[in-house]
């Protein structure tokens, strides 16, 4: 803020409280003249109210003094008069990073000392648990669900069905760095809806042995097979989902199956090592871990 | 002066006391109005992109402002749940800002890459199918409107002469950018970006 406007704040509200302080004054001054009172006489009400001109009652004037002097006060000891800093020292940031200093250091430690534990040893351990349930609870279930069920497009963290690795190292990762799972758009290859319907049959049914004889087991090797191997059993490294299971990251209904082949997925996990810290990243990967094992 | 003359003469009350609360307002906010911190961009803030700008819109025509807050308040219960507060420069293209004034759903300032672009998709269309707690309506048409692109690059018109740098090139492309794009499309692009330029600790 400029010197000028500065002075253009001080001057004005300096000038306003001295305006407030003489408005009382004059206020407190006012008095009925005799010629008022008699005046009255015409106006009187329940035998002995009348309206005059009488100053307010001094209680309540004094009130009126008090905010004023309360206002100086203030306006001395914190900021708010222009550029004015105040001799107290105070300020918002100054506050906020008071107050997380304060909480470094009481939970600073306990965080580090969490932080430098194996995370199948913090899986075991109830303090840890507990920070972590209520990490999980802030950060993940919006996606993951409040029971860590997952939903349709978000994974179960609670079976044991991992896309990318339910290994400690994996989960970390995965919170840390986030994931991006992507399933290309595959309905240009197909050529015909029928071959697709084939394709759709053959994916759902994929669990009970691969149907060699399906033109659509031909198409699997030559587009599927790279993500998600010859048996079917996906890949960690690309997030890649097992086909020959019975857990279904998007349904298993054939609408669902062909939508994936059709317009493919992009499943993503956002990022979380720079919002939430690696400290606490790594507890959270030990409440995930936990959850399964 | 007697105070009968200004209670018995309306016309010198009004004129009183618009005189009483403009000295408050000129004091409190011309100052503000020509002070950096407020008028320039925090680093990285620049002008939405066409398809944000019409997702900024869709959230004031939603209304989403009334359970939704987009201002992390300096204290540390906030940014361990938000992130980093919120500071002016963030909102000097806002116009106006989308503080709000009450939280029923979670504040919004930082949302941006926070969930996913599927997560948000879903979410608005029927948020119970991704939280089944939430008590969020859901907004299933906003899936099938159109951004109309002529709107679009006037309004971005409107906002150079109000004098936000959007260059020449951006207002004639601003259609181009949004053609064929649904309102669940620049919707989703507007809260990807929110807040991210001062996401992390």
């Amino acid at each position: 803020m400029s010197n000028l406007w500065s002075w253009f704040i001080i001057a004005g509200t300096i000038v306003s409280l001295i305006a407030c302080f003489w408005l009382v004054a004059y206020a407190n001054k006012q008095r009925a003249s005799d010629a008022e009172i008699a005046e009255s006489e015409s106006h009187v009400w329940d035998e002995n109210i009348r309206e005059l001109n009488n100053p307010l009652p001094m209680w309540w004037l004094w009130l009126f003094v008090g905010t004023i002097i309360w206002s100086g006060a203030y306006l001395i000891y914190y900021p708010g008069l222009g550029g004015f800093g105040g001799v107290g020292d105070w300020s918002q940031e100054k506050q906020y990073s008071d107050e997380v200093a304060a909480a470094e250091a009481q939970y600073g430690p306990m965080f580090a000392a969490f932080g430098a534990m194996e995370i199948t040893e913090l899986a075991n351990n109830a303090d840890a648990l507990k920070i972590g349930a209520s990490l999980y609870q802030n950060y993940c279930s919006q996606c993951h669900g409040s029971t860590a069920q997952g939903a349709r497009g978000f994974p179960n963290l609670t079976d044991d069905d991992w896309l990318y690795g339910g290994d400690p190292a994996q989960i970390e990762v995965s919170i840390v760095a986030g994931r991006t799972g992507v399933m290309p758009p595959l309905n240009a290859v197909f050529g015909s809806d029928e071959a697709i319907d084939e394709m759709v049959r053959y994916v759902q049914n994929m669990a009970d042995g691969m149907d060699t004889s399906s033109p659509a087991h031909t198409k699997y090797m030559q587009l599927c097979v790279a993500c998600h191997g010859p048996d079917g059993r996906g890949m960690q490294a690309l997030g890649a989902p097992n086909l020959v299971d019975d857990i279904w990251l998007y349904g298993s209904s054939p609408t669902q199956i062909r939508k994936s082949i059709v317009e493919g997925r992009n499943g993503a996990m956002p990022a979380h090592g720079d919002l939430i810290g690696n400290d606490r990243a790594h507890i959270l990967a030990a409440y995930v871990y936990s959850l399964s094992n | 002066m007697k105070h009968e003359k200004i209670e018995k003469n309306i016309n010198l009350m009004m004129v009183l006391i618009v005189v009483a609360i403009s000295i408050g307002g000129l004091i409190e906010i011309i100052p503000l109005m020509l002070s950096s911190d407020a008028t320039e961009p925090y680093e990285g803030i620049t002008p939405y992109p066409a398809l944000q700008l019409a997702g900024r819109d869709i959230y004031v025509r939603e209304g989403c402002y009334v359970c939704h807050s987009q201002q992390i308040r300096p204290f540390r219960s906030e940014t361990e749940r938000y992130g980093p507060y919120s500071v002016a420069g963030e909102f000097v293209y806002d116009r106006p800002f989308q503080f709000g004034s009450k939280r029923t759903g979670p504040d919004l300032a930082r949302v941006g890459k926070r969930y996913s672009d599927d997560w948000h998709r879903i979410h608005m269309v029927n948020p119970r199918d991704v939280v089944p707690e939430s008590n969020m309506p859901g907004y299933p048409w906003l899936a099938t409107a159109e951004v109309d692109g002529d709107l679009m690059s006037r309004k971005l018109r409107a906002l150079q002469i109000l004098g936000d740098p959007y260059t020449d090139e951006e207002v004639a492309g601003a259609a181009a950018a949004v053609a064929g794009k649904t309102e669940l499309d620049a919707l989703v692009a507007y809260l990807q970006n929110l807040g991210t330029v001062r996401s992390a600790r």
